[in-house]
């Protein structure tokens, strides 16, 4: 596999993040979006691995299975689980309406390419031209944090901006070291058990996920 | 080997120390804690005033690395005349007031814990020592700062009454906000000394080479004459002080008055005469100006107050000022290169500074053994202690005597220079200050003549006359102890006042080291005899001589009177003239300043208000009259409400920011990190 099509793969899986990111900023149904964060998952664990065999860093090939077992089949899972325990079935809702989320999404894209300009100029990687998205997609997961109201929303947002680090990383220098990666894979799988302790907890205290209601806690004056 | 005069007084802080961690050890034995630390304490005082006092009579300069301090950072001690002086007037007061805590304190005993008071009573007078004995910045404020929190500990010492921990709160607050000035002040000076790059320009050596660019000295002259004006309680920032003194235990307050405020006098003469010793004019006239209006206002303050200790707190405010005035006559006669009135301003500045520790201290035990006999710091309860309480009556006399200004004791010395430095102001070569300079002169005689009256109030209502109060008293005398405290601070008082010729000749080293040329020989033309501040045939006074003439008068008005059977007869007290009048009818504090608050009464928030009781069958025969009187300092008002009500608005407009949203907290960090990927990339 010549350069050229490796980087054109590499920029499709890019758009193909991308696009789930913005999945997920429009998806209002819960199982539809672990959905979309396991498919973001796979996307970069494929990225990740023609990575490594275009550049020769066999390292990657372990960080790209590290994501593909936690991100697209640990990790929802346990999502799985927790909302089918929790019975929360019902839709998603948001702060901000849903087109003007997309509208500031798109805003954060371009800001982050404008951003990138410079890097791009001087980098000679195959894969300078997605560390835009992968800024993008860090600014759109801390973006969803904020517009949505779900406790469970909001980790899976915390967990897709994971995602766009993890993708800055390989795109910008290669990856980072094995034992950076593994460090960061285990402190991601400790933090869903955490999440998922802490769930059952404020469920029984507040009788919703809603953070919303975490307001209560604030002292009045 | 003999030792030299910073290890005797190193030795002593090092005492005092000891006694924090023996304090501890003897908790559990309270009677036993109490003489054992105190006479340790005061052991360890006197042997600190004795190594000042050495270090100023022969004029040494010793300096000191220290093994322990920041990494790289060393600390650095000095003893030279001017801080072996305040080491002096700190030690000797600290001396009198722990022979005097041993029979106070007692009062405590069996109601609450004294280790507490023990503990931080020692570590206060260990961090005013090291104030005065640190040679660079950090040690400086480190100790300043160890001071400021142990006496905030003794200020609220019965924390169980809300009006005490409310006036140790405000102490904290004026306190930290001068420390922080002072900080910036020596930032600035370190700074300047080494530049930025350097961290050497912490030591006050560095500060003392360097050479500092007139506006950069002006701000650091500005900033820490700000935080220190605000430690020694000068108009404006004054009004912690009226507040805290009467809540601490007396001993505590006299230390607080006589010596605390006196450590921000010595910062003040360090930076300015020391560090910085080149300075415009006008900054004198700052000094001399704040320290007129705090000197007049304070007094009238006092006038005002019927609380024996807050009364007294007022005069503190007003003998800073008379300090204040001193030094800033000093500042300008330096500034205009005229050392030998620059070294007699000092001199009175420094020597009042002397005389007010010795005073006050005297009057606050005073206070302090009247209010541990009769459970009152209200005066208008009070009256005919004199009768209960001769020792304390006659030695609080001799306080009041000194600080009215009378001859022949301290106060009267002190003042008399000050003058002698106004009245020698027209060698100055601008002519505005020619003018100008005198008539603060006025402004300070009619201070002492309201501080005489005041004094014949806070004396005459509290000893002289009936008692006031509803129940008999039970009253003591003060034990042995404490009249043993007082009496040597009043013995101190009259040798300050007789042979100040002498105290001239000891200090004198100070001016040399400050301003370059001493009093000594001027003063002492005609041997200790006399005192000749500049010529003796311009003005001079004799301590002895008035002394002797004074006692002689004295002796002759007793022997005249006891010689003769029957001449003297007793008669009701205080009547006026009337027969049967009662205890309630007689004179008291508010009708003996009535006058002064209808001449001054613009000068405060007087409210005043005279009612007859509802039940009144008709007005011109009342059945009972109710008097309301409320005077208040304008300060607090024009000053201090604005700068509160300013800050909570603020806290509840950066409240806000406080969403209890997770949504709100994250926008927060999202905003954030955009700026800063827009400008900081």
């Amino acid at each position: 596999m010549n350069l050229t099509i490796a980087a054109n793969i590499n920029s499709f899986l890019a758009a193909l993040v991308l696009l789930t990111a913005f999945g997920m900023l429009v998806q209002r149904r819960m199982y539809g979006l672990i959905h979309l964060f396991a498919w973001q998952g796979l996307f970069l664990s494929v990225s990740t691995a023609i990575v490594g065999f275009v550049a020769g860093k066999h390292h990657l090939y372990i960080s790209s299975l590290l994501t593909l077992s936690l991100k697209v089949v640990l990790l929802p899972y346990i999502l799985h689980v927790l909302i089918y325990r929790l019975r929360i079935q019902k839709e998603v809702d948001t702060v901000v309406n849903v087109p003007l989320t997309m509208l500031i999404g798109i805003a954060l894209v371009i800001f982050s390419y404008h951003l990138t300009a410079p890097v791009r100029e001087l980098s000679t990687l195959v894969t300078r031209s997605t560390l835009a998205v992968a800024l993008a997609t860090v600014m759109i997961g801390l973006l969803m944090m904020i517009t949505r109201r779900h406790a469970v929303t909001q980790i899976i947002g915390f967990l897709a901006m994971e995602n766009g680090l993890f993708f800055a990383a390989t795109s910008a220098t290669y990856g980072m070291p094995l034992v950076v990666e593994l460090g960061v894979a285990l402190d991601i799988l400790i933090a869903a058990f955490i999440f998922g302790i802490f769930f059952f907890h404020i469920h029984t205290t507040f009788d919703s996920l809603d953070v919303e209601k975490m307001a209560r806690l604030k002292e009045s004056d | 080997m003999m030792p030299t005069p910073i290890e005797t007084a190193s030795a002593g802080v090092l005492g005092l120390l000891f006694i924090v961690v023996l304090a501890g050890i003897f908790h559990r034995n309270q009677r036993l804690l109490l003489p054992v630390c105190f006479s340790l304490a005061s052991a360890a005082s006197l042997l600190t005033a004795v190594a000042g006092g050495w270090a100023v009579g022969q004029g040494l300069t010793e300096q000191v690395v220290m093994l322990i301090g920041l990494p790289d950072l060393p600390f650095h001690l000095r003893l030279d005349p001017l801080s072996g002086f305040f080491l002096t007037v700190i030690g000797l007061l600290a001396f009198f007031v722990s022979v005097y805590s041993i029979g106070y304190v007692k009062g405590f005993l069996g109601k609450r814990s004294v280790t507490s008071l023990v503990i931080f009573y020692c570590l206060f007078l260990a961090g005013m020592f090291m104030v005065v004995l640190s040679d660079d910045a950090l040690i400086f404020l480190i100790s300043w700062e160890v001071m400021a929190a142990a006496s905030y500990f003794l200020v609220v010492f019965e924390d169980e009454q809300v009006e005490n921990r409310r006036a140790a709160f405000l102490y904290m607050v004026v306190a930290h906000v001068g420390a922080i000035a002072i900080l910036l002040s020596f930032g600035v000076l370190a700074g300047l000394a080494t530049g930025f790059g350097s961290f050497s320009g912490y030591t006050f050596d560095a500060m003392r080479s360097a050479r500092f660019p007139v506006e950069w000295a002006t701000a650091a002259f500005l900033l820490s004459f700000f935080g220190f004006a605000a430690k020694a309680g000068v108009v404006p920032l004054h009004v912690w002080l009226p507040e805290a003194h009467p809540v601490a235990p007396s001993n505590i307050s006299a230390l607080m008055s006589g010596v605390m405020l006196k450590t921000a006098i010595y910062g003040i003469i360090r930076i300015t005469f020391d560090l910085i010793r080149f300075f415009p004019w006008w900054w004198g006239a700052i000094v001399l100006i704040l320290g007129l209006v705090s000197a007049v206002m304070g007094v009238l303050y006092a006038l005002m107050q019927h609380d024996l200790k807050r009364l007294l707190a007022y005069h503190s405010v007003e003998n800073i000022g008379i300090i204040l005035i001193g030094i800033g006559l000093a500042m300008i006669f330096t500034a205009f290169k005229l050392p030998l009135l620059a070294a007699l301003a000092l001199t009175a500045g420094i020597y009042h500074t002397l005389n007010h520790a010795m005073f006050k201290g005297l009057l606050f035990m005073g206070a302090g053994a009247v209010l541990h006999a009769t459970h009152e710091r209200n005066m208008e309860e009070m009256g005919g202690l004199i009768h209960l309480m001769p020792w304390t009556a006659v030695l609080f006399l001799v306080g009041c005597i000194s600080i009215s200004a009378l001859p022949p004791f301290n106060g009267f010395v002190s003042e008399w220079l000050t003058f002698q430095a106004f009245l020698l102001s027209p060698s100055l070569p601008s002519p505005l200050l020619k003018l100008l300079i005198p008539m603060g002169a006025a402004l300070l005689a009619l201070t002492g003549a309201l501080a005489a009256a005041c004094f014949v109030k806070a004396f005459g209502v509290t000893f002289l006359g009936h008692w006031r109060g509803h129940h008999t008293p039970h009253v003591r005398e003060a034990g042995w102890m404490m009249r043993l405290g007082m009496g040597m601070a009043a013995l101190t008082c009259l040798l300050l006042g007789i042979f100040p010729t002498l105290v001239i000749g000891w200090m004198d080293t100070v001016s040399e080291q400050l301003v370059g040329t001493g009093l000594g020989t001027s003063a002492g033309t005609l041997g200790w005899m006399w005192l000749t501040p500049v010529a003796y045939e311009r003005a001079s006074y004799s301590g002895p001589i008035v002394f002797f003439g004074i006692l002689s008068v004295v002796v002759a008005a007793y022997l005249l009177l006891h010689v003769r059977p029957g001449a003297i007869h007793r008669v009701p007290i205080w009547d006026c003239g009337f027969q049967k009048i009662n205890q309630r009818m007689q004179y008291n504090a508010t009708s003996f300043s009535m006058p002064i608050r209808r001449i001054f009464g613009f000068l405060f928030h007087v409210r005043e208000q005279v009612r007859l009781s509802p039940q009144t069958p008709h007005p011109a025969f009342p059945r009972r009259i109710h008097y309301y009187l409320r005077v208040r300092d304008r300060f607090w008002g024009w000053l201090y409400r604005p700068v509160i009500e300013a800050s909570f608005w603020i806290s509840r407009k950066v409240g806000r920011l406080q969403q209890g949203r997770i949504q709100a907290y994250l926008i927060y960090s999202f905003i954030t990190i955009i700026i800063l990927l827009v400008f900081v990339r």
